[in-house]
């Protein structure tokens, strides 16, 4: 294994075309815009149909057929559709994002237990209020487990922007793969791999800081 | 306990896949062929790369030998470079068709040298670095290189025919090609040095295929790296810019041969073929394959009946 292209200091410089820090930023906003996308789309349909259990079926399988589409061939679809471009990258990965967040949003409510539900009405709370207050806080750690799945594909996967003209670490793949030099490659998938795990990492800390303490079980820990 | 188990068993079933990959790595899998026969008893075995251009011509050279009544074994579609080279060397394949400039780079350590790119110069250095045991025959006039290509609007816009009239215009373009290129003196390094261009911006795209051809056509990139045999420049009136300074590799189509199974009759019958071969009659008659699915026997044949051949 030859690392020296990971260890270059030369590599790691700010503001250089091709470095690091440069790669890892528009890698990693091409990840967020597809997951802000991802979640504009599936978190109300998944509310919605957890919420309702109208459509339930064709939401689903509507999702599990898009989780089994190849992002890469989705990509050259778009590309001969819609031209070269950031659009069709952000529509390939937002169809990736959405199944694992549509399926946790509505398998998260779906699992909010009934009894609480009909208390949380008998109280007199409307149907917006039983959503937002019981509901929605109840299926957060389900939809973030979710989430948190969604961004670690969208991760690995964002390196095909590369293969369509655009940056992100896949120009390490694409390029080192191109002018033999497998040091880039090597140093493109550990970075890759790195920057996926620090996010899930992250991520972990976000969910237990949105998650209601009387969810994780913190505030009973606390209580005694 | 049953978890360290299955935990050992994983480890154990993937050491196994990869020691059985790195062995697959490095097998010949055309080793057996060389006890079935290969050039022994006469025979020709014509090999040819895994592309379409590659299997056409060695096609055409396997209906031209067997014209001249030598019998030919057909093993075409062998995959990368270093791979049927080790098989032309060990005698597993007798023939094949390569092109002088990217054999040339192949086989020097570090690519083809600089400034040596016109078909002559390319041909002398290749048979330099030739493996022990191989010969070139005549080399055709036909090549398939990288080329410079623009639209027909973009040409008649700016009065280009050659890469050269690019200079005043590049700042304004944008030019799509392989990876490579931003990095291979035979890409953006040696447009600079050569014709002092830099254009607006760069875009990795594939190397001549599909995406840079469409990039062009919608208008993304001005300018595109498409092979000079590629069907897409005459179906969508593509210009090629002419090279007058000779940036890019010649890449004349030629017999790489093993010397053992070279003689009188082979020889003749291929530099036959080689004379008649131009870089627009491969053209069209790659378009054949790959654009009316044609097959590749059929087409042949009507190459060589059209010029004498057979």
């Amino acid at each position: 294994m030859n690392l020296s292209y990971l260890f270059d200091p030369e590599h790691w410089q700010f503001g250089v075309a091709g470095g690091f820090p440069q790669l890892i930023l528009s890698h990693l906003g091409y990840s967020a815009l597809a997951l802000l996308f991802g979640v504009i789309i599936a978190l109300p349909v998944g509310l919605y149909i957890g919420h309702t259990g109208r459509g339930s079926f064709l939401a689903i399988n509507a999702g599990n057929a898009g989780r089994s589409l190849p992002t890469l061939g989705l990509l050259m679809l778009m590309v001969t559709l819609l031209g070269l471009g950031l659009l069709p990258v952000l529509i390939a990965l937002t169809v990736l994002v959405v199944p694992p967040i549509l399926t946790s949003t509505y398998a998260g409510m779906r699992a909010v237990d009934h009894s609480v539900v009909d208390a949380a009405r008998g109280m007199g709370m409307r149907p917006w209020q039983v959503l937002t207050r019981v509901e929605f806080p109840m299926a957060l750690p389900v939809i973030m487990g979710g989430f948190r799945s969604a961004a670690l594909q969208v991760i690995a996967t964002a390196t095909v922007a590369a293969s369509v003209g655009l940056g992100g670490l896949g120009r390490l793949l694409i390029d080192g793969l191109a002018v033999n030099d497998y040091s880039r490659v090597l140093a493109g998938a550990i970075v890759v791999a790195v920057l996926a795990v620090v996010l899930d990492l992250f991520l972990a800390l976000v969910q237990r800081w949105v998650v209601s303490p009387g969810m994780s079980g913190q505030a009973r820990r606390a209580a005694t | 306990m049953s978890r360290l188990r299955l935990i050992g068993a994983t480890v154990t079933g993937l050491a196994l896949a990869l020691s059985l990959t790195a062995c697959g790595a490095n097998d010949d899998p055309l080793a057996e062929e060389t006890t079935s026969g290969g050039s022994s008893g006469g025979a020709v075995t014509v090999g040819s790369a895994n592309f379409a251009e590659s299997e056409l011509l060695a096609e055409i050279y396997s209906q031209a030998l067997e014209a001249k009544g030598v019998e030919v074994k057909r093993s075409f579609n062998i995959g990368a470079r270093e791979l049927y080279l080790k098989a032309l060397q060990d005698g597993s394949i007798d023939l094949l068709p390569e092109y002088n400039g990217a054999l040339l780079a192949a086989l020097s350590a570090g690519g083809a040298p600089e400034g040596v790119s016109k078909p002559e110069d390319v041909l002398g250095a290749l048979k330099k670095v030739l493996p022990a045991g191989t010969e070139v025959l005549e080399q055709a006039t036909a090549e398939d290189k990288d080329t410079l290509t623009v639209t027909a609007e973009t040409a008649a816009q700016y009065n280009l025919k050659t890469i050269a009239d690019l200079q005043p215009v590049a700042n304004k373009l944008v030019i799509g090609a392989g990876p490579e290129w931003g990095e291979r003196y035979q890409g953006l390094k040696g447009l600079k040095e050569v014709y002092g261009l830099e254009f607006k911006e760069f875009k990795p795209l594939d190397a001549g295929g599909p995406l840079t051809v469409n990039a062009l056509k919608d208008g993304d990139i001005q300018v595109a790296n498409i092979f000079s045999t590629d069907s897409s420049i005459v179906t969508n009136k593509f210009v090629v810019l002419e090279d007058p300074k000779s940036l890019y590799l010649a890449e004349n189509i030629l017999p790489l041969i093993r010397t053992e199974a070279n003689n009188p009759t082979v020889s003749g019958a291929l530099n036959a073929v080689s004379a008649k071969l131009t870089t627009e009659n491969l053209t069209a008659n790659l378009a054949k394959v790959q654009v009316d699915k044609q097959d590749t026997a059929t087409v042949a044949k009507a190459f060589l009946t059209e010029n004498g051949l057979v």
